[in-house]
């Protein structure tokens, strides 16, 4: 086996309309506009619309705990529900995902416990879970780096006969690293079972996406390495579900790489400590509100009577007992052993770092209350 | 399901039978085809790495023996092969990569020092990363621009790695079967001006010294030099005209830079009670540096004279008819020993 394809098939650019399947008024797009595809069936649309109402419970609740300095920072994800959950429902848990700082409602809806996932934005530990247990990765923070990992996470599986498939997640910003674009090749050339998912929220902290790139879109990019590409309305819960499963579904069966860019907006501001007001107006914030991706899937389920208020008040209720248990999990004192510094380091333990640990556990036993009188 | 990183290593303990190599290049080259005969996790990815063999010939023939999905060429981008060999580590191979000549590693900074070194620390040692990233260093090879650079300081400063550099065929084998097996990332500096050394002869009677021990490579009693990579050579032959002077020398070579072995040094050091540093590296804020500092740090009481660097000079690396003029020399670290006083 080799891992080039080397056919060249060519590839089409992108419809420039993005795919939607469910209208921002939340009516289904007409036969017609939805290029062959069927909406998803009622009990996927359910599925979707109960993670991304609880997902968004669980957003806000970590919002409101940072802005009580409960977590040093945390960046939303309120408003791209869409993307984040239309990519991970369509993922199998064998599926890996690589994801990003901006994706721990994704991380969240793949069974990560909010402790462990939180655990970074805390501050007691730089990633509280096991990755293997929950096959997703530790979020990056260096922009694009994690979707060369991902391509050779699933190069890996490729060579190793294993019919899995890797999502990751890349922001429009991080679409201008140098390692979007060796993502994208290595990808390409060898047929890595990877679906890019990126998420075009429309600012880079502040940068709006004109000065990031001239392209029409950024989907457009995905001829120029030989890979199909898909420009998405990304807060259309059922056509982002729809796009990447069929990705998903082309990676695992052997026909490798996709590119999917899925357009939405950014509700909060970058972080807690960003001023939205310095580089865009609330009518803009406004006007995507009214493209909210929870209610467009609410008013279609409810023309369809696929919504009623026992479905609501269950929704409700696991919305609340998952902002509950994040409140409780923030609430609660991290577990923190500075002795735990230096185990981790290295698969041995080095002479000198153990020093450097007998040392710090000299220093504290010298002054008990030096972390107190510090504070 | 997604296999995991194995934490029992596959590879061989036993190093000692090798093929016996003749060049650095044929150990190297030894030491993969036995880890990748031995152990179906392990594939080797680069530019030029495939039927080319490297542009040193170091891959020479894999390809053709093991297939290209355990050995083949990748697209020309740095970044792109540390990155996915990242991802392919987390799945659980053991990727061995090359970087063409060090300077060309630098595109792939970021992803070392950002995740290669930090993974295992990040995920509290359930995500181990076993890379190999092989790196031909240093000069004197008259070597155009960015092809001399000896870049030890950058990966010895960012904790997480291992570096690890060999001055001989010996060495080489049992270093990169070491450095293969290891579960965490390895630098593997191979000093580009040896490849082609035919006078090593590995010794396969003794077993080999392990990767994190320096090796006292000639006994002496007046001064310690501290040589690693391509200074070895350069120290033993400023030992052999120093027996003319009636100086005794001792050389080390220390043969993983990072961790350090402080106690075979400490203890030559303690003996002689002199000691210099050797690189080809700039100074300012090289591995002497470091070097200099924790072994007087330790060692202090047993010195009669400052630690002394005997390095690059502090500007970048010459050009190839230049090169003659920075690195150091056996003259010249004599006349930088004749700068102490010498009676006691």
């Amino acid at each position: 086996m080799s891992l080039t394809d080397e056919s060249r098939a060519p590839v089409e650019l992108p419809d420039p309309e993005p795919f939607s399947l469910i209208s921002a008024s939340g009516k289904a797009v007409p036969a017609k506009a939805r290029r062959g595809y069927n909406l998803p069936d009622l009990d996927i649309l359910q599925k979707l619309y109960r993670r991304m109402v609880v997902a968004r419970r669980w957003d806000t609740q970590v919002t409101a705990l940072t802005r009580q300095g409960r977590l040093s920072t945390y960046p939303s994800a309120r408003g791209q529900e869409a993307s984040e959950i239309g990519t991970v429902t369509a993922m199998r848990e064998t599926d890996w995902l690589f994801p990003t700082y901006r994706d721990s409602i994704a991380v969240w809806t793949r069974g990560v416990p909010t402790a462990e996932l939180l655990s970074g934005f805390r501050g007691d530990w730089h990633c509280g879970w096991d990755p293997k247990m929950h096959r997703t990765a530790p979020q990056t923070t260096p922009l694009a780096t994690q979707a060369l990992h991902a391509v050779g996470f699933g190069t890996a599986a490729k060579l190793s006969k294993d019919p899995i498939a890797v999502a990751t997640f890349i922001g429009d910003g991080a679409t201008s690293e140098g390692d979007t674009h060796e993502a994208f090749n290595f990808a390409g050339v060898w047929q890595s079972p990877t679906v890019f998912v990126i998420q075009n929220n429309q600012f880079a902290i502040s940068v709006p996406i004109a000065k990031q790139t001239r392209a029409r879109l950024l989907a457009d990019r995905a001829v120029g390495y030989g890979i199909p590409g898909y420009f998405v309305d990304g807060n259309d819960a059922a056509a982002v579900y729809t796009i990447v499963s069929e990705a998903l579904d082309r990676a695992r069966t052997g026909g490798g790489p996709t590119i999917i860019e899925c357009l939405t907006y950014r509700i909060e501001p970058h972080t807690n400590s960003d001023d939205p007001s310095r580089y865009r107006g609330s009518a803009d914030v406004e006007a995507w509100k009214a493209k909210d991706p929870i209610e467009r899937l609410e008013r279609y389920l409810d023309s369809k009577g696929a919504i009623d208020e026992a479905l609501k008040e269950s929704i409700a209720i696991e919305s609340e007992e998952a902002a509950t248990a994040m409140r409780e999990a923030m609430n609660a004192e991290p577990a923190l052993d500075p002795m735990e510094l230096f185990e981790h380091v290295y698969s041995s333990r080095r002479p000198a770092l153990l020093e450097q640990r007998d040392a710090l556990a000299a220093e504290l036993a010298d002054s008990p209350n030096a972390e107190e009188a510090s504070e | 399901m997604a296999k995991t990183t194995s934490q029992d290593s596959q590879a061989t303990k036993s190093t000692t039978q090798a093929v016996k190599p003749v060049t650095m290049a044929a150990a190297l080259n030894s030491a993969m085809r036995d880890a990748l005969t031995e152990d179906p996790t392990v594939v080797i990815f680069g530019e030029d790495v495939g039927p080319l063999g490297g542009v040193f010939r170091i891959t020479d023939g894999l390809t053709r023996d093991f297939g290209e999905e355990r050995v083949w060429d990748s697209p020309l981008a740095e970044s792109g092969i540390i990155g996915t060999a990242i991802g392919m580590a987390m799945y659980g191979l053991r990727p061995i990569v090359e970087m063409q000549f060090d300077a060309f590693s630098y595109p792939a900074f970021e992803q070392i020092v950002s995740h290669v070194a930090k993974m295992r620390n990040r995920t509290r040692g359930r995500v181990s990363l076993p890379i190999v990233i092989r790196i031909p260093t240093s000069g004197g090879i008259g070597g155009v621009e960015h092809h001399s650079d000896s870049s030890e300081a950058y990966w010895t400063h960012t904790p997480g790695l291992t570096v690890v550099t060999p001055s001989n065929p010996t060495d080489a084998y049992s270093m990169l079967r070491e450095a293969i097996a290891s579960d965490d990332p390895v630098i593997f500096l191979e000093p580009k001006s040896h490849y082609w050394m035919k006078e090593g002869v590995a010794d396969q009677s003794r077993p080999a010294l392990p990767m994190n021990k320096a090796a006292v490579v000639r006994e002496g009693t007046d001064v310690t030099l501290l040589s690693y990579g391509p200074t070895v050579a350069v120290a033993l032959k400023t030992a052999k005209l120093a027996e003319e002077e009636d100086l005794s020398v001792e050389v080390i070579d220390l043969r993983s830079l990072s961790p350090f072995d402080d106690e075979t040094v400490g203890a030559s050091v303690r003996k002689t009670s002199r000691a210099a540093v050797i690189h080809e590296a700039a100074q300012f804020g090289g591995y002497g540096a470091e070097v200099a500092a924790r072994v007087t740090e330790r060692e202090f009481y047993h010195l009669a004279a400052p630690i002394l660097r005997i390095t690059g000079a502090d500007i970048p690396f010459p050009a190839p008819l230049l090169e003659k003029y920075y690195l150091p020399t056996p003259e010249r670290i004599l006349n930088a020993l004749s700068t102490w006083e010498w009676e006691v």
